[in-house]
């Protein structure tokens, strides 16, 4: 069924949060006109309005006669505005869109109130403008959730009536939400190169010289040769950095400012760091395992600025510092953690270790949601995917593995390379994934449907690391240089050909990661940082209720507040994060199939002799045996379909036999 | 070389002093807004289960009658006034507002069976078991005067229910027959009878206002038409029919409260089978009434509940009880459809909330779009599995649970019984009766 195929169903975009009750009012006022006619059918009515003649009221005679002189009744007068219409260019450029922009554009019917008045006005001057304001198709696309190619699946007519209802409002939202884009006030940046000027050739130094001083302050260099090669993280707000250096150097400052908010060396490798912008951690578990139990609660440092955490992977064990540098948990669980990543709608931090286990820490509370044995030796390539917080895990024989915490085994296993993979980074709209590997190629795969290579190349010496930026440039790091390659724009895929931007550094890249909402490319290497400024990066416009780098203390908590209440349980993560909405196909059959052996007989059908179909019974489960009732009970609790969220969906069917068996299991318990 | 970065003033995002607003900004592009549908479920179930937190719909409870509440009559014009009638012969009006009694007139020797307002508002109607039908002032009586109804009707039979015409000077009552009355005269302008039985309730059609129904106790449902002599049609249930109450919004349906626990919801132009059949009382049902939006009504039982049923819907959607709450008898809507009323055995009328979780009062621009926002986040999701079981968990007393179990184990025994004749007996000798049409015997034109 396709997405939100569920009758009556409308999709509130998750941006309005408050927008409903406004959408509605305007919803039913539009409702009240009459759905647009076709190219053709205008003159007919126009004819037909002109037979039946309106009765004229007094004041209107007195305006037209004063204001439009001799200008005739309403009808004709209606008649020369269609004649005048022709003449604007308005067709001309939209001849070829969808219905979706077409729409809005068609002239209303000249019977509609609100498109009539403003056009008689006092000084008889058109509407040079009339109907809505048009809208690019392409903008519109970008909004929709339904995808309109697929049919409407055969159904009554009254579940049919309400599934295009949706759609239409669904439409509706979509170009209302398009047309909000010209409210957003910034435009990101750009590089581009006088002609034939080849933009890699461009030296950070010349695009310094050539910004303004606001943005020639985002490049800086920190010299730290003593503790190489650095890590670095930047918060999803965009405001502060954290960086770790190998010797044990760990620092966070607000970049912007260069104001440094806490600097320690934890005397041990680190081999990662992640800022975790949760204040309350409360490992219970790990509490009493804490070297250093920390119960100052009445401290007030606690209270001074618990902006962030920070989670770095050590050597041993992970530990867990809040922005003071005090050592708040050291997670025993987490050993040897190669590296880190935090999912912040989840409140998940997975962590890839040597041991070859993938564990997923609740930040929120503390616990252990899954231990996944990766099974593929030391793990040291992990990156998450932004789009349905799949953790994508590169191993050395070339495969990249996705995995969820609901799952035991991979959600699917991609060969990518011959030889290990090095690097992997997936960009924000969640579409494309970049690997390196050791045979020196850098390929791009298309994480929709059937994971396909897009584009390869091969590289001379190979990426060591790559982001992505949030409109899709790909940074990668070969040996000492970084090179960025950009795409025709945010929704297409970077064109390997031609490097965007290089730059060359002082040392060996060992960490790279895209400053949300700031044109800037961080980049952690064997002599420091390196802040570099890559024109076109970034998103300009930022959701002020989703990540906000201006917002203030007030504003934080409330978010906070918020997005703790919201909090994604685990095991919703799969591939597709819009499954939650769609019609759990398969285990509505199984309960439909369940219901009638519950039963034994369902009605019978009214042509024919009624023959009953001999089902088999189910018997009860013998509880306090050692058989039957404890095997469903296992199962079932590993089995996602046991989970009360996850029963009106599916997730993508990785092993169909047990998982059905198990699912069937569940329906039957369920049904006892 | 030409190059813009992105450079953000930041006065165009931080308040200017600290009397301004906080600038939000938004962009509404999708990828900005990662997880939407998990978000939202979540939401969603957040929501849910705020609901269940805040469902508290009891609010008053207006106690002063000395014997159980018999009938309830609503005010045409003012929304804080109800009438009601005891098993005593009295008459109290109530103040909501105040949640007071204002009034009390000793209407009658014996039960009150019926009371009913005047469209107007200035006068209201009483019948009683002292075969009378009495006219009374809605206004009390001036200083010094003593309590006397306008007019007064002595009848020869007793009169088992009252009803007025939505926009005439004329009423209807029920006892051994129907009788329409001119508000003018001491004698019926007309009686009509289809049988021989006495029939307990009597209704006026609110939008089609010469209509009548009314139900007897030998199990049929009459409808009259005023402006002809004889009735128009019955229909034959299998029990008898307590009340009926037509649809405020719909003139041609009706429903009718059953001594077999059930509601039958009628289509008055087909009544060989019921439009839905409303089944969750565990015991009989003896009073229904309308929301004013005609889209839900509420119902009285024996089994101490009152039940909220959409009109398309079999189940009902909201139960209230209270531990002290007795066999409820009357239950009425009130016109602002936002609470409901309810008398029952034990002397009280209580006043319940129509939804049960609603904030009362005013609410500000912010909170009506958050309750429209979770409203349409329930609705869309209101089908997964785990938000469902926390909407549609209500606790229920003891007794009323019990017999929510024997009465499923005893429709279980039927219907496979029902299966077992039919798959043990010669193809075609043994037909299937659908629920809708078990419980009508026949229809009489």
């Amino acid at each position: 069924m396709r997405a939100g195929g569920l009758p009556g169903f409308y999709k509130p975009s998750v941006g309005q949060l408050r927008g409903v009750c406004t959408w509605i009012v305007v919803r039913v006022g539009e409702m009240e006109t009459a759905p647009k006619p076709g190219r053709d059918v205008p003159p007919k009515k126009d004819r037909l309005q002109a037979k039946k003649k309106k009765p004229r009221r007094y004041w209107e005679e007195e305006t037209t006669l004063t204001a439009v002189g001799a200008s005739p009744g309403p009808p004709r007068n209606k008649k020369r505005n269609r004649e005048l219409r022709p003449q604007r260019p308005k067709n001309t450029n939209i001849a070829k869109k969808s219905r979706i922009s077409r729409k809005p554009q068609l002239p209303k019917k000249p019977r509609e109130r609100g498109n009539t008045e403003p056009q008689r006005s006092v000084s008889g001057a058109q509407d040079p403008f009339p109907g809505p304001a048009p809208v690019p198709v392409e903008v519109a696309r970008k909004f929709r959730r339904i995808d309109k190619s697929k049919k409407l699946p055969h159904s009554k007519s009254k579940t049919r009536n309400r599934l295009e209802v949706a759609e239409a409002e669904e439409e509706e939202i979509s170009i209302k939400a398009a047309r909000s884009e010209l409210l957003l006030a910034e435009e990101p940046g750009f590089l581009e190169g006088e002609d034939g000027e080849d933009t890699a050739k461009i030296r950070q130094a010349d695009i310094v010289e050539a910004v303004d001083i606001a943005s020639a302050a985002k490049h800086f260099d920190l010299n730290l040769r003593q503790f190489g090669p650095y890590r670095l993280n930047y918060s999803p707000t965009g405001r502060h950095l954290a960086f770790g250096g190998r010797r044990g150097h760990v620092a966070t400052l607000d970049w912007v400012t260069k104001r440094l908010m806490c600097e320690i060396n934890v005397m041990e490798a680190v081999r990662d760091i992640r800022s975790v912008w949760v204040r309350h951690p409360l490992p219970e578990n790990d509490r009493a395992l804490t070297p250093f139990p920390l119960n100052n609660f009445s401290s007030p440092s606690r209270f001074l600025h618990s902006e962030a955490l920070l989670a770095v992977a050590q050597n041993r064990w992970l530990h867990i510092y809040d922005n003071q540098g005090i050592e708040l948990h050291c997670i025993r669980r987490c050993d040897r953690v190669t590296r880190l990543e935090f999912l912040p709608f989840h409140f998940l931090l997975a962590t890839a270790a040597e041991t070859g286990f993938l564990t997923y820490l609740d930040v929120s509370v503390g616990k252990i949601v899954a231990a996944l044995n990766a099974r593929a030796g030391r793990l040291d390539v992990m990156t998450k995917n932004p789009y349905n917080a799949v953790i994508h895990l590169g191993h050395s024989n070339g495969t990249v593995s996705l995995w969820s915490p609901a799952m035991k085994e991979p959600l699917a296993k991609i060969l990518c390379h011959r030889g290990g993979v090095r690097a992997v980074a997936v960009d924000s709209t969640g579409t494309y994934m970049a690997t390196s590997g050791l045979d020196h190629q850098l390929k791009i795969f298309d994480l929709r449907g059937m994971f396909q290579p897009l584009s390869a190349r091969t590289l001379p010496q190979g990426a060591g690391h790559l982001a992505f930026s949030q409109r899709g440039l790909l940074a990668a790091g070969i040996s000492d240089v970084v090179n960025i390659w950009a795409g025709q724009g945010k929704a297409s895929p970077p064109s390997l050909e031609q490097p965007y931007l290089t730059h060359r550094l002082s040392g060996h890249v060992h960490g790279l990661h895209f400053c949300p909402f700031e044109d800037v490319l961080g980049v952690g290497h064997n002599g420091g940082i390196t802040s570099m400024l890559v024109p076109g990066a970034a998103e300009p416009n930022f959701d002020g209720l989703e990540s906000n780098p201006y917002r203030s203390q007030k504003q934080r908590q409330e978010w906070e507040v918020k997005a703790l209440l919201e909090k994604v349980p685990a095991e919703l993560i799969c591939l597709d994060p819009r499954a939650l909405a769609e019609v759990d196909v398969i285990s509505l059959e199984q309960e439909k199939k369940e219901r009638i052996e519950r039963l034994v007989w369902s009605r019978p059908q009214c042509s024919g002799p009624t023959t009953l179909p001999m089902l088999p019974v189910p018997c009860p489960p013998k509880y306090g045996t050692a058989d039957g009732g404890c095997h469903i009970s296992r199962t079932l609790r590993i089995s996602p379909l046991s989970n009360p969220h996850l029963r009106a969906t599916t997730l993508r069917p990785k092993l169909p036999s047990s998982r059905s068996q198990s699912g069937r299991a569940a329906a039957r318990q369920q049904a006892w | 070389m030409k190059v813009k970065m992105l450079s953000r003033n930041p006065d165009n995002y931080v308040r200017e002093t600290k009397l301004d607003l906080q600038r939000v900004p938004r962009n509404y592009d999708p990828t900005l807004h990662p997880f939407e549908v998990p978000r939202e479920y979540i939401r969603a179930l957040n929501a849910t289960k705020l609901e269940r937190v805040f469902a508290k719909p009891f609010l008053a409870s207006l106690d002063g009658h000395r014997d159980g509440v018999n009938c309830l009559a609503k005010h045409p014009k003012s929304l804080a006034t109800v009438l009601s009638g005891a098993c005593d012969g009295e008459v109290r009006i109530w103040n909501l507002t105040k949640r007071k009694c204002i009034r009390t007139i000793q209407a009658h020797e014996g039960f009150v069976r019926g009371i009913c307002t005047r469209f107007c508002g200035t006068s209201f109607f009483t019948v009683g078991d002292d075969k009378t039908v009495k006219q009374w002032k809605m206004d009390g009586p001036g200083y010094g005067e003593e309590e006397e109804p306008l007019h007064t009707i002595l009848g020869k039979t007793v009169y088992t229910g009252i009803d007025h015409h939505w926009k005439e000077a004329v009423f209807a009552t029920c006892g051994q027959q129907v009788d329409i009355w001119d508000e003018q005269r001491t004698s019926p302008i007309c009686s009509m009878t289809w049988g021989f039985d006495s029939i307990s309730s009597v209704k006026f059609n609110p939008i089609e206002t010469f209509l009548l129904g009314s139900c007897a106790s030998d199990r049929n449902i009459v409808l009259y038409d005023m402006r002809q002599a004889t009735p128009l049609k019955k229909v034959i249930l299998d029990m008898r029919t307590n009340t009926i109450c037509w649809n405020p919004m719909e003139a041609f349906i009706f429903t009718a409260a059953n001594e077999d626990y059930n509601l039958y919801t009628f289509d008055m132009r087909a009544l060989d089978t019921p439009v839905m059949v409303h089944m969750d009382h565990v015991s009989a049902v003896l009073d229904v009434d309308y929301s004013p939006t005609g889209k839900e009504f509420v119902s009285a039982s024996f089994d101490k509940s009152i039940r909220i049923f959409p009109v398309d819907k079999s189940r009902s959607r909201e139960v209230y009880h209270t531990k002290r709450m007795q066999h409820v008898i009357c239950v009425k809507w009130t016109s602002d459809s936002k609470y409901i009323m309810c008398g029952s055995d034990e002397m009280n009328i209580r006043l319940w909330k129509a939804n049960a979780s609603e904030k009362l009062g005013v609410l500000t621009s912010r909170e009506k779009a958050a309750k429209d926002y979770n409203q349409k986040l329930k609705e869309k999701f209101q089908h997964h599995p785990h938000i469902k079981r926390i909407a549609r968990h209500r606790h229920l007393p003891k007794s009323i649970y019990s017999q929510i179990q024997e009465q499923r184990i005893m429709k279980e025994a039927r219907r496979r019984k029902e299966v077992n004749r039919l798959k043990h007996s010669k193809p075609g000798s043994v037909s299937v009766v659908s629920e809708k049409k078990k419980h009508i015997v026949a229809v009489v034109k």
